[in-house]
């Protein structure tokens, strides 16, 4: 059986990515055109900010799908992640069966056995959501957000899915996957990720896009802002993001800034309105007083 | 295109990039399903199926350029000429058919105000068009020369005068003769427009290297190029011997690399053994399970955190290395509960209330240069002097929670290398660990006495490279 595609060729891919907000370059809709193809994952790294979650919202919007999201946080097991027993109507369906027997029917001796094949059936299942993501019926886009924050045990669970596509439960055995869903897996770099995990996915480093494209999101998402002023916001962004700080603006920062001018009412940039809405842009002091320095300090010589 | 996949392949690993056999499968496949006379699109597949790290980008992008891209040849999958102009007939195709493509005579004024146009707007194919013809015009390949990209960008910037270009461009923004909005004042305007003509600068400068690069591909072959240019990455640079530019890629590479080792550190240390038992969780955990503790919950251990008292030598042979030691130690300065510093040449002074007051790691560095008082009598090294006065003034602070770390190359310029002294230390602190950035091959030669103090440290380490030094702190906490 060939898969029906949903994406014809790249640019089909970023039409249909910008048709629900998500303006994207060349590279990344080429990674998005190619893991429908080859049926792997995604794995997005880049600084914070840059959209990484947002282009899994988007991928699924695009692809009319429902997102099932997997946010990774330290101490994640397999019972959130894939499935998990549900004890209690395990227990209820003991005690009923144990009602019956005192009601005056012999144990049978192989009715233990039947009882276990009864309980670990998958009316007793709890689906988590990588499980889930390979069972529904309805086409799905499953995101794992920022898988960096797991043990590393923990992703090793993950290798079985997101090469198989199924899953080993002990009692029950493989369970396969009814369809293969786009598969986006987030990391903000905060550890280096096995190399089978990486070996498995498609790579994708997303970056502060270029100034052209962040103008385009800025007037695209913030569209009350005339263009003068999105130009000259991207223009400060880009020279803060030139400097050597400990946190540089995200796009997200960018926006918030744009919507923060307009509410003030600021019409052009100038010294008094930048140095005073820094702090939207950037997060530690003196990341702030570095760039105060840089961009409203008295013109030095140029450097070489 | 299955043989120029795993010449180019192989020219990765030769960079020092780990790709695999089902890395390269995966690369095929994805070949085949996307347009191969798209190279922007042939580059996304490649990049994302065999480079896994955003260290590694730089490395792929410098072999891609020499294995694919080719200007002037629409339509064909270029690499396929590429890999093989070992076989003349290829070559003779191939080359004469750039020549004769640009063969009109450029004229340095106009490329001049091309490049004028190009560093003002920052457009990408104006500045490709510059480098192009820039490089025609003042790259020519000379044959007897060995293949050099470094040489040939010099030549070109030179003639070029991109340094002329930029001042006039930036004197025109001032007076305002440049056309384009300002924004706010004279000096806010005048910072964004140089900090945008020194990105434009840089990225021209790329083009022209790209462009060289690729010039070389057709007089050489892409092998010889390629290993010509092969660097090491970033975390295998030696400190020692780094450049200008590798420094600044590797003070770039600090801070993400702090944050990850802070991370491990942390977490290693949260789960390295269990809490005391947690009765109160234990219980409420009970009450899912019909009130039997199935599962028992333990506190979080707080085991305490190691102190560190760093002592660098910042004499010129080794200050590079201390400089980024200390960089690091003080990027995960909260990982530990107290981070002391001292530097040395034949006196010793305490930075440590320099970082506490500077700003930023890198002004309280440049300060260290300037303010400590580190000279006592030569300006050279002297590891005996400099380790009795350290425990003169330092020692008593030493406790049993201390970890000493001592950095130099332990060339001590043939005085005494009173290692007694270090004893006496080690029997203070928790312990005492050198790193050393000359390679271990050089230890003990020459003035080296390092093997005089070995004994009395708790490791000893050579820590040429970025990698070393992670791994090195790794294992401190």
């Amino acid at each position: 059986m060939t898969p029906a595609y949903r994406f014809s060729d790249i640019k089909s891919v970023r039409d249909a990515l910008a048709a629900v907000g998500y303006l994207c370059d060349d590279a990344i809709a080429t990674v998005l055109y190619l893991a429908e193809r080859l049926q792997k994952p995604i794995l997005v790294e880049g600084p914070a900010g840059t959209g990484k979650t947002e282009l899994a919202k988007s991928l699924a919007l695009a692809l009319s799908s429902r997102l099932i999201r997997l946010q990774c946080y330290e101490g994640l097991d397999e019972s959130k992640v894939l499935y998990e027993w549900n004890y209690r109507k395990q227990l209820l369906r003991i005690q009923v069966e144990r009602n019956e027997e005192d009601a005056g029917r012999e144990a049978h001796h192989d009715e233990w056995r039947r009882i276990e094949g009864d309980i670990f059936s998958e009316e007793f299942l709890l689906t988590r959501p990588v499980l889930e993501a390979i069972r529904a019926d309805d086409p799905v886009v499953l995101l794992i957000d920022e898988i960096d924050r797991v043990e590393i045990e923990t992703e090793a669970l993950l290798l079985e899915v997101l090469s198989e596509y199924q899953v080993s439960i002990a009692e029950l055995g493989t369970v396969r996957a009814r369809q293969i869903p786009p598969v986006v897996l987030t990391s903000n770099g905060t550890r280096e990720l096995s190399e089978a995990l990486k070996r498995r996915c498609l790579y994708l480093y997303l970056d502060y896009p270029s100034q052209e494209r962040e103008r385009e999101i800025v007037i695209s998402k913030v569209p009350e802002i005339s263009e003068r002023l999105a130009d000259e916001v991207v223009r400060v962004i880009g020279l803060l993001r030139s400097l050597d700080l400990q946190k540089h603006p995200s796009i997200s920062e960018t926006l918030d800034w744009a919507r923060t001018l307009i509410v003030l009412g600021i019409e052009h940039l100038d010294e008094a309105a930048t140095s005073s809405t820094m702090n939207i842009l950037l997060k530690y002091r003196e990341d702030i007083d570095r760039a105060q320095r840089e961009l409203l300090g008295h013109a030095s010589k140029p450097r070489a | 295109m299955l043989d120029v996949l795993s010449g180019f392949v192989d020219e990765l690993r030769a960079s020092g990039l780990p790709v695999s056999v089902t890395e390269t499968i995966d690369a095929a496949d994805a070949l085949s399903v996307i347009p191969l006379d798209d190279v922007a699109a042939v580059r996304a597949c490649l990049s994302t199926t065999l480079v896994k790290s955003a260290d590694h980008e730089v490395a792929f992008g410098r072999v891609f350029d020499l294995f694919f891209s080719r200007r002037g040849l629409p339509g064909i999958p270029s690499a396929e000429i590429l890999i093989e102009t070992e076989s003349p007939d290829v070559e003779e195709i191939f080359v004469p058919g750039r020549l004769s493509g640009n063969r009109r005579a450029i004229d340095p004024r106009e490329l001049r105000e091309r490049a004028r146009r190009a560093l003002a707007s920052g457009d990408e194919e104006l500045l490709t068009q510059t480098a192009q013809q820039a490089v025609e015009l003042y790259g020519s390949v000379e044959s007897a020369r060995p293949v050099g990209v470094a040489y040939y960008l010099q030549k070109t910037l030179r003639a070029l005068d991109v340094e002329s270009i930029l001042s006039q461009l930036l004197a025109d923004a001032r007076s305002g003769t440049e056309p384009g909005e300002r924004i706010g004042g004279d000096a806010m305007h005048d910072n964004l427009v140089r900090s945008e003509l020194m990105r434009h600068a840089d990225a021209l400068r790329e083009e022209i290297r790209r462009e060289i690069a690729r010039l070389l591909v057709d007089e050489r072959g892409a092998g010889a190029v390629a290993r010509s240019m092969r660097r090491p990455l970033v975390e295998d640079l030696d400190f020692m011997h780094a450049s200008a530019d590798d420094l600044v890629a590797m003070r770039r590479a600090i801070y993400p690399l702090a944050r990850i080792l802070a991370s491990r550190l942390a977490h290693r240390r949260r789960h390295r053994r269990r809490g005391p038992l947690d009765i109160r969780a234990t219980i409420r955990r009970s009450l899912s399970s019909g009130g039997v503790p199935l599962e028992p919950r333990f506190r979080r251990p707080h085991p305490s955190r190691p102190e560190i008292f760093v002592l660098a030598d910042v004499s010129g042979s080794v200050s590079a290395f201390a400089r980024f030691t200390v960089h690091l130690v003080y990027a995960i300065a909260e990982q530990f509960s107290n981070v002391r510093c001292a530097v040395f040449i034949d006196g010793v002074d305490e930075v440590t209330g320099i970082f506490r007051r500077a700003a930023s790691i890198e002004e309280a560095i440049a300060e260290v240069g300037a303010k400590a008082d580190v000279v006592d009598a030569h300006g050279h090294s002297n590891y005996g002097s400099a380790f009795r006065l350290f425990a003169q003034r330092y020692g008593p602070s030493l406790t049993k929670k201390t970890n000493l770390i001592i950095l130099g190359d332990a060339r001590g310029n043939y005085h005494s290398g009173e290692s007694e002294i270090l004893q006496s230390l080690r029997r203070r602190a928790h312990r005492v660990f050198w790193l050393n950035p000359e390679p271990r091959s050089y230890w003990g030669t020459g003035d080296s006495i390092i093997g005089e103090y070995a004994p009395h440290c708790d490791g000893v380490f050579e820590c040429r490279t970025l990698r070393q030094l992670k791994d090195f702190v790794d294992r401190l906490a």
